[in-house]
């Protein structure tokens, strides 16, 4: 199996779900010319001309308007976010005209689209352009949202994830572009909503997405040295969240710690804790943790921006006082 | 403001505490929740928690000291703040019917009455948070932390026991009473590993004499360790002192070995080779073994490990000193088998052709001087095993039996007990039990 | 201005030419008194949320529908329900959806403000202000993409414009030189705000200069007028893949929505009187009286037929049933089969 990183992963999705498709087309700024902000989508404008490979102006807003009308007539856009960042702009029309079409028209309109980019912090980029908007979207019924960790999970789930009918919010990471593993060629799918277990373990399960899987299992790591067995699990999801899988894993460990990279009140893991205490109270031997990003803006000092954000010794401390340890 | 901390009641029945170290010096940052001293209760040794958050400005009373509950051991408050408090060791105004004050400090903050102007009128000082209170986003800023520790106390609060969900799910489905039992996560809370060697008891059985009953071991598992208690604690730290690192106590008890002996002479009479009364003594000792797991337990520093398994050291005299070969599940096998393995491991002991592992790992030991004559004696426990049974000769002596003086079998078993582990009581049941299988040796043979 | 292109005088009028022209009048009619209904049931509680009526815009949706053909794409704002009529929309199904009743056009979970009938092309009203201009844009790229030639168009007041979404669709729709009309419903007042208390620029027309997109101011309450202006917009869309940007000036008879006054603080009763004079059917009606296509008590008759057809859809959003409880969760995904 060929080794991509997770940039040429999300290259190869694309690429592919546009042979496929004549209806998936590529919108967003500098994906055409310039060749993608980070370089997702080289060499498609060649491959696919600038009817399909579509640069825009810097209109967030105006644009993921565009992609949901086109979706509404029966196109399938890919929406480029430069960053989730900029996405602010747009959340009117995700999550008033794309989440909601179907539901309003009674089942009549649909919005087949795909808003994808990179989302949360990188290295020192400041308040403004380090942020986990995740929560945010999954907070919205009509919406889906995918955070894929691995070059193959990144292809398995766009390819899914432009050929759902449904509004996907896809979630990469600016860090994990350059990251590098095996990727199925050809035809590989993964259902979305489809948790993943990372690695398997049998005291605790860590629950984690996106860039933090890697620091979860970093943890793990050092706790099997320690000889604490942690299971990690990747959402890959948020939303619809594979709630079996979670509450299978902290059934069978009985304790559990969520990281994500977002901030504290009312993240993701919120609602993981929530779906855990509520399906499987009884089964529970220690409250359930939260490992989150430090709930300020990001600093952009260096020193300060590694305490903001979740680490493996904050996981690792988190994981000890569920097992009562220390 | 300064507050006083006081001996507070940390157990039902305490009426003083002894503070057995300070763990916050004078001058030292205090936190809400963070452990000020140890102190010793009537029962145990507990945790003397800050209720207040300032600087530790005073201590009161040195380590050491013996104080009632409700008198002032300590004053919490602002750094280079005068101690108003009183002379050291002036009682804090105590209640005229005798029952402890409400600590001072326990008492909630009161909030400072709103007033409309108040912002205008009492500018709060920058960075310093009244005691007891954080900024909330600080308070959220920290996913992981937890609620500040009452002192930690038994787990049961009035009645309501605090145990995770899964603990009480077990204790139901096992018919376990977790009134009582000492919880090992924060404030006393009762959690999985606090179950695994607790017994099965009727939720409300009436007070038997307190004999620490055991916790089954669940099926499938070869051990469990159970941390130990303040009180195991303490036991296992005096004792020591005491009588050096392996705190032993001695039982003896006398058994009536006729039957036995019939029944050995009964069994080498159909032949198969020789079982010894050391092979009856190792069977007899492992099935009392599998009714008091207590006995049948490691001494691990920090835990006791409770064996689910019996494996029964034997001390064989070799040249120049001794060695335990272990009969592995001793409880499971029967008497031939055992008298064939002991050979077989006390012939190849002599011949230092053991291999580690067939003299390691036993649960509890025997010893068996009997052959030399030898009355009663003292063995010395083999760690981690937290016990020994030293067999004395079997010697005829005139003893009543049914009335009338009779010359009768007799053999001396003396226990030795490592004292963390095992208490007297605890020994002094097993060894009953030991004795009526022995003089009932049916109970051997099915 | 081209609204002056419409005076009436005897002339011969052609059959056909008269019976679009008599259609015409009776779509007006059947919103007034849609909409008069609609007003009735809201006060009696049988129409819930917000309801924002079309009385005095009739000719605005007639005339710029007329032009349109059936596969072309048509988006609106929350004032919708006169354009749903028009393009087709049963009135029976426009009410039960006001009633939100399972029988509605959006099966009583879209309401007043999201009307929608996806055969004819009718996708939605929309409630936030100029966040579905957009969206016409895109259905104008989905049209170019595959290479039809249909029109999309968009429906929007004049508060729309000043807001990005406005700016940023327009700008796309002309660079990308896509087949979209915008029509903005000129009706004077935002709500409570008069547009010279909105907008720096009084001709909404003139933003269209900003992205070198043709556009045109038109009476909109003379319905021949604004047919004539869409008919050469929707040319442009449709022959040389253009946009346009159509200010059509209207007033809004009645208030904002069902809960606010017809005139109150932000303009007089007097100026509505005044505008009253100029209610499009009375134009429309007058004009095809004095043309001899109409004879007054055709005009009366029609009006009564155009009730009745009320009265019946009223009563049959009354008796429709409401959405079974399953509804709730139907339709926030897609099925899951794909």
């Amino acid at each position: 199996m060929p080794t991509l990183t997770y940039r040429d992963a999300l290259n190869q999705a694309l690429r592919e779900e546009m042979q496929r498709d004549d209806r998936v087309f590529l919108m967003g700024e500098e994906v055409g010319v310039y060749q993608g902000a980070y370089k997702v989508s080289r060499g498609l404008l060649e491959e696919f001309g600038a009817r399909r490979v579509v640069d825009t102006p810097i209109t967030e807003l105006g644009f993921a308007g565009v992609g949901v009308g086109a979706a509404m007539v029966g196109l399938r856009p890919v929406i480029e976010m430069m960053t989730f960042n900029f996405a602010l702009l747009a959340v009117d029309q995700i999550v008033n005209s794309a989440a909601k079409m179907r539901y309003m028209s009674n089942g009549q309109v649909g919005v087949p689209m795909v808003v994808r980019g990179p989302g949360g912090a990188a290295l020192q980029l400041g308040a403004q352009h380090s942020q986990a908007f995740e929560s945010w979207y999954a907070h919205i019924p009509g919406l889906k949202v995918v955070m894929p960790a691995t070059p193959a999970d990144a292809k398995g789930l766009l390819k899914s994830a432009i050929r759902d009918d449904n509004p996907v919010i896809f979630i990469e990471g600016e860090m994990l572009y350059n990251t590098k593993g095996e990727v199925p060629e050809g035809e590989y799918t993964i259902p979305l909503g489809v948790a993943d277990i990372k690695r398997e373990g049998t005291d605790v399960t860590i629950v984690c997405h996106s860039k933090t899987v890697a620091v979860a299992l970093k943890a793990a790591e050092q706790l099997a040295a320690d000889g604490i067995s942690a299971e990690v699990i990747d959402l890959r999801t948020i939303r619809p969240l594979d709630t079996r899988t979670v509450l299978e894993s902290v059934a069978r460990t009985h304790r559990c710690v969520v990281v994500e990279e977002g901030w504290h009140f009312a993240g993701v893991g919120a609602q993981v804790v929530d779906t855990i205490q509520r399906e499987i109270f009884d089964a529970l031997d220690a409250p359930v943790l939260r490992v989150t990003g430090a709930e300020v803006p990001m600093p952009y000092n260096k020193q300060l921006e590694k305490l903001a954000k979740a680490d493996p010794a904050k996981v690792i401390a988190a994981v000890r006082q569920v097992l009562y340890v220390d | 403001m300064s507050t006083k901390v006081v001996m507070e009641a940390l157990s039902p029945t305490m009426e003083e505490g002894r503070v057995v170290e300070w763990k916050k010096q004078e001058g030292e940052a205090v936190a809400v929740g963070d452990v000020l001293a140890e102190v010793e209760t009537d029962k145990a040794v507990m945790e003397l928690v800050a209720r207040a958050a300032g600087t530790m400005l005073k201590h009161v009373v040195a380590a050491g000291a013996t104080v009632p509950v409700s008198e002032l051991v300590a004053v919490i408050g602002e750094p280079g703040e005068a101690v108003e408090a009183g002379g050291n060791g002036k009682k804090a105004e105590g209640r005229k019917d005798g029952k402890p004050d409400a600590p001072a400090a326990a008492e909630p903050a009161k909030p400072a009455p709103a007033k409309p102007d108040s912002a205008k009128t009492e500018a709060p000082t920058p960075g310093a948070p009244a005691p007891g209170t954080q900024p909330t986003a600080d308070r959220e800023n920290r996913p992981t932390s937890m609620p500040p520790a009452p002192p930690a106390a038994a787990a049961t609060e009035g009645g309501r026991v605090k145990a995770s969900p899964l603990a009480r799910k077990i204790a139901a489905e096992r018919g376990l009473d977790l009134q009582g039992v000492a919880g090992s996560g924060p404030q006393g809370r009762i959690v999985q590993r606090d179950l695994a060697a607790l017994s099965a008891r009727p939720a409300s059985a009436a007070a038997a004499p307190q004999v620490p009953a055991f916790r089954p071991i669940p099926a499938g598992e070869p051990f469990a360790d159970v941390p130990l208690t303040q009180i195991r604690k303490t036991i296992a730290r005096r004792l020591a002192q005491s009588l050096g690192p392996v705190p032993t106590f001695y039982l003896t008890i006398e058994v009536d070995m006729e039957r036995v002996a019939e029944a050995r002479e009964a069994l080498n009479a159909a032949g198969q080779g020789k079982i010894s009364f050391n092979d009856i003594t190792i069977k007899a000792v492992a099935l009392a073994l599998r009714q008091h797991p207590a006995c049948n337990a490691w001494w691990q520093d920090d835990h006791i490990r409770y064996w689910n398994e019996v494996h029964v050291s034997m001390a064989v005299a070799i040249e120049d000193g001794l060695i335990t070969p272990v009969i592995r599940h001793a409880d499971q096998k029967g008497l031939r088998q055992i008298a064939a393995e002991s050979k077989d491991l006390a012939g190849r002991a002599r011949e230092r052709k053991l291999a580690p592992e067939e003299y390691t790992g036993g649960t509890f030991s025997v010893s068996n001087l009997g052959m030399l004559d030898i009355e009663e004696f003292t063995a010395i426990i083999n760690p981690p095993e937290a016990g020994i049974i030293a067999i004395g000769r079997i010697a005829e002596k005139p003893v009543v039996h049914e009335g009338t003086i009779v010359p009768r079998k007799r053999m001396r078993l003396t226990m030795s007990c490592d004292h963390r582990v095992i208490d007297g009581a605890t020994g002094a049941q097993f060894l009953q039990t030991l004795k009526g299988m022995l003089e009932n040796p049916l109970a051997l043979v099915w | 201005m081209a609204g002056t292109a419409t005076k009436p005088g005897r002339k011969t009028i052609d059959p056909a030419t008269a019976e679009t022209w008599r259609a015409w009048l009776r779509q007006m009619l059947l919103i007034r008194r849609f909409e008069e209904k609609a007003g009735e049931a809201y006060s009696l509680g049988k129409i819930g949320g917000f309801c924002h009526l079309y009385i005095g815009q009739e000719a605005v949706a007639v005339g710029t529908i007329a032009s349109l053909r059936p596969d072309d794409y048509i988006t609106a704002s929350y004032r919708e329900h006169g354009q749903a009529l028009v393009r087709g929309i049963t009135p029976r199904a426009v009410m039960a959806e006001l009633f939100g009743k399972a029988e509605g056009c959006s099966g009583g979970k879209g309401g007043s403000m999201h009307l929608f009938d996806a055969s004819l092309g009718f996708l939605g009203g929309h409630g936030i202000v100029g966040g579905h201009i957009p969206l016409t844009t895109g259905m104008a790229f989905a049209i170019k993409y595959r290479g039809t030639d249909q029109v999309a168009i968009c429906y929007f007041g004049e508060a729309a414009v000043n807001n990005g979404a406005f700016h940023e669709a327009l700008n796309m729709a002309a660079l990308w030189k896509l087949p979209a009309i915008y029509i903005c419903e000129n009706n004077r007042y935002g709500m409570g705000t008069a547009l010279e208390r909105a907008s720096a620029i009084y001709d909404i027309s003139e933003r269209a200069c900003s992205y070198d997109m043709a556009n045109e101011v038109v009476d909109g309450q003379d319905v021949l007028a604004v047919k004539a202006a869409m008919d050469r917009a929707v040319e442009r869309a449709r022959e040389e893949k253009l946009p346009t940007l159509l200010e059509v000036r209207t007033y809004r008879f009645m208030g904002h929505s069902m809960s606010d006054p017809i005139h109150g603080h932000y303009r007089t009763k007097e100026e509505v009187e005044e505008q009253r004079k100029r209610d499009p059917i009375a134009v429309w009606s007058g004009r095809l009286i004095a043309d001899g296509v109409m004879t007054e008590d055709e005009v009366k008759a029609m009006d009564q037929q155009v009730v009745e057809e009320v009265e019946d859809a009223y009563r049959f959003a009354e008796e429709a049933a409401d959405p079974a409880p399953e509804e709730l969760f139907r339709d926030v995904y897609a099925p899951e089969e794909n």
